[in-house]
């Protein structure tokens, strides 16, 4: 399964800003997280997440720094900022109320019948 | 092979992978770090998983995509660094590179256009020297209709920002001509100083075109009006040595160039220059790019010098502003100037930098641009009040009301930038969100004040 671009694009701030509440972090731990969480049906490209987490600066969302953890290489690291948890806080509202309006829609249909026969009766 | 000769290897490939991240210009040195820094990530990863050094290498390079993708992404976000992007402006739908030849033909036909339109009227009798007011009022019609249409052609515009566009220049040409107006009215000299600015702006809606929601694009409008005017300005001092020699050498034989050059050289050159200074921003931005940066550096801090001279004399002679109309429109003046050498500045900042020197001496010199605004704005309220309202008056007053307007949300927000409190991006929100204002503005002096004044 791929899952649409758009609705990629969509999802992708509010994923970065969660990741980074959790804590602070860098862009191929990232991109690997959203990947194990996703259970590799998420695959992003740099072309997306880099952009992204400058566009994510710029409006003062998240905060970068270069940094070098003992025994690794140096690194930039993103950190939320307070209007970036705003904004995630804000973005998560919007989500749970598409996910619970989707939610009602795919219930109401489970008792109209099994998907197939909808598509059976539409082409009739 | 040794573990050490595959990690010489290794390094060596990461070298070349390197030079040619940085042969992209969307890509600076930090985000050439940033990347290689995923990309070693991934071949970690890779050989960890059990590839030899130069499989994973293979591999991650791959998996990151072509360069010119993720070069693309990186200039949709950064446009400030390339804002001549031509990958925005549609010129890559042509691989075969016959944008720039498709490019000139246009630019050529619509500088012909334009150098056509504005001797139209001279057909049907109206001449430069005895119909001054005419020219002065429509001028601007001339001229930036065929900017716009050059814009919006490039800009592969749609049909209802097509219509959009003509449906204003037609208003335009309307309130310039339909209105009764003296010779010597103010309302004519107000209508040949903010029909322009009106018109300005529509251009400026033909260069965003689809994307006028989007502050970017709103700023690299702003980018664009300022190296435009750079260009402008080169091309009017080419003009004039032209002209000069033009008069002097036909002179020399016996012959007065001098209707040639004040019926057709002058009238034709100006407007066609209109056109081609686009052009020249649209095609060679390159060129003046790091120019830009260099003039509101070094005109930032002679201006901010000027204007704390100029209000420690007030306070020290301790009189406010009374002077002569004339003296007024040139502290006006000095305030849209001001205002000019902030966007721009603005407009050529890195929006990831940090708070620096100089933005707190953009700081002092909005502060100092304010308290002058105010001082002005009390001179022209005790004016109205002690002589009555006439158009010019009024038509200053709303201006310095606007610009105090702008002055101090940029003020507050410049204050919040330096302190760290709030990203530039705020800043450049309020000013392109600022544009349509300017623009109501000046149409609402171009479409109301005539009839509002009675024509005076």
């Amino acid at each position: 399964m791929k899952v649409a671009k758009d609705l990629v694009a969509a999802s992708a701030v509010p994923m970065v800003l969660g990741i980074l509440a959790e804590e602070a972090s860098y862009g191929y731990a990232i991109l690997k997280r959203i990947n194990e969480l996703s259970g590799g049906e998420l695959d992003w490209t740099e072309g997306l997440l880099y952009p992204l987490l400058h566009r994510l600066e710029r409006l003062g969302h998240v905060e970068s720094s270069w940094q070098t953890v003992t025994g690794e290489r140096r690194r930039k690291y993103y950190r939320i900022t307070g209007t970036g948890l705003a904004e995630l806080a804000e973005q998560r509202r919007q989500w749970d109320t598409v996910v619970d309006t989707l939610k009602g829609v795919w219930h109401g249909m489970g008792e109209l019948g099994p998907l197939p026969g909808l598509t059976c009766e539409a082409g009739a | 092979m040794t573990a050490q000769h595959g990690q010489d290897e290794l390094e060596a490939q990461f070298a070349q992978w390197r030079q040619y991240v940085e042969r992209r210009r969307e890509l600076q040195a930090s985000d050439a770090d940033e990347l290689e820094d995923h990309l070693r990530g991934s071949v970690d990863a890779l050989v960890a998983a059990g590839l030899s050094a130069d499989e994973a290498f293979l591999v991650a390079v791959k998996r990151m995509g072509s360069l010119d993708e993720l070069s693309r992404e990186f200039a949709r976000e950064h446009s400030e660094r390339l804002w001549k992007q031509l990958v925005l402006t549609g010129a890559d739908q042509d691989p075969a590179g016959g944008g720039s030849r498709r490019d000139l033909w246009a630019l050529v036909a619509c500088a012909a256009g334009a150098a056509v339109s504005v001797k139209l009227p001279a057909l049907f009798g109206l001449d430069f020297d005895q119909d001054g007011s005419f020219y002065a009022r429509n001028f601007s019609l001339f001229a930036l209709t065929w900017l716009a249409g050059f814009l919006a052609w490039r800009r592969q515009a749609g049909r209802t920002m097509i219509a959009a566009l003509a449906a204003l220049f037609v208003l335009g040409a309307v309130a310039a001509n339909v209105y009764p107006l003296g010779e010597e009215s103010q309302s004519l000299v107000i209508t040949s100083i903010h029909l322009p600015i009106a018109l300005w702006l529509v251009v400026g809606l033909a260069y965003v075109s689809e994307e006028w929601r989007s502050s970017r694009r709103r700023m690299d409008f702003i980018r664009f009006t300022g190296e435009w005017f750079v260009y402008f300005v080169l091309i009017a001092l080419g003009g004039g040595v032209l002209t000069a020699f033009t008069a002097g050498t036909f002179n020399a034989i016996g012959m007065d160039p001098e209707v040639f050059i004040s019926q057709w050289l002058l009238p034709c050159g100006a407007v066609a220059a209109v056109v081609v200074a686009g052009w020249l921003v649209e095609a060679k931005q390159s060129v003046v790019e790091n120019i830009a940066p260099v003039l509101t550096r070094l005109f930032t801090p002679l201006f901010t010098a000027v204007l704390l001279a100029f209000l420690a004399a007030v306070l020290v002679t301790s009189t406010g502003i009374d002077v002569e109309r004339e003296a007024l429109i040139l502290f006006n003046l000095l305030l849209v100037v001001v205002l000019g050498l902030m966007l721009y500045t603005m407009s050529a900042r890195d929006p990831l930098a940090p708070p620096g020197v100089f933005d707190r001496l953009q700081l002092a010199l909005v502060a100092s641009a304010l308290a002058v605004d105010v001082l002005v704005l009390l001179e022209i309220i005790g004016r109205i009040s002690e002589y009555g309202t006439t158009p010019n008056k009024t038509a200053a007053l709303g201006e310095n009301i606007i610009l105090l307007v702008n002055l101090a949300g940029s003020a507050w927000l410049l204050l919040k930038l330096v302190r760290r409190r709030t990203p530039f991006e705020a800043l450049e929100r309020w000013q392109t969100g600022y544009l349509p204002v300017f623009a109501a503005w000046a149409w609402a002096v171009v479409l109301v004040f005539p009839p509002l004044f009675d024509y005076a």
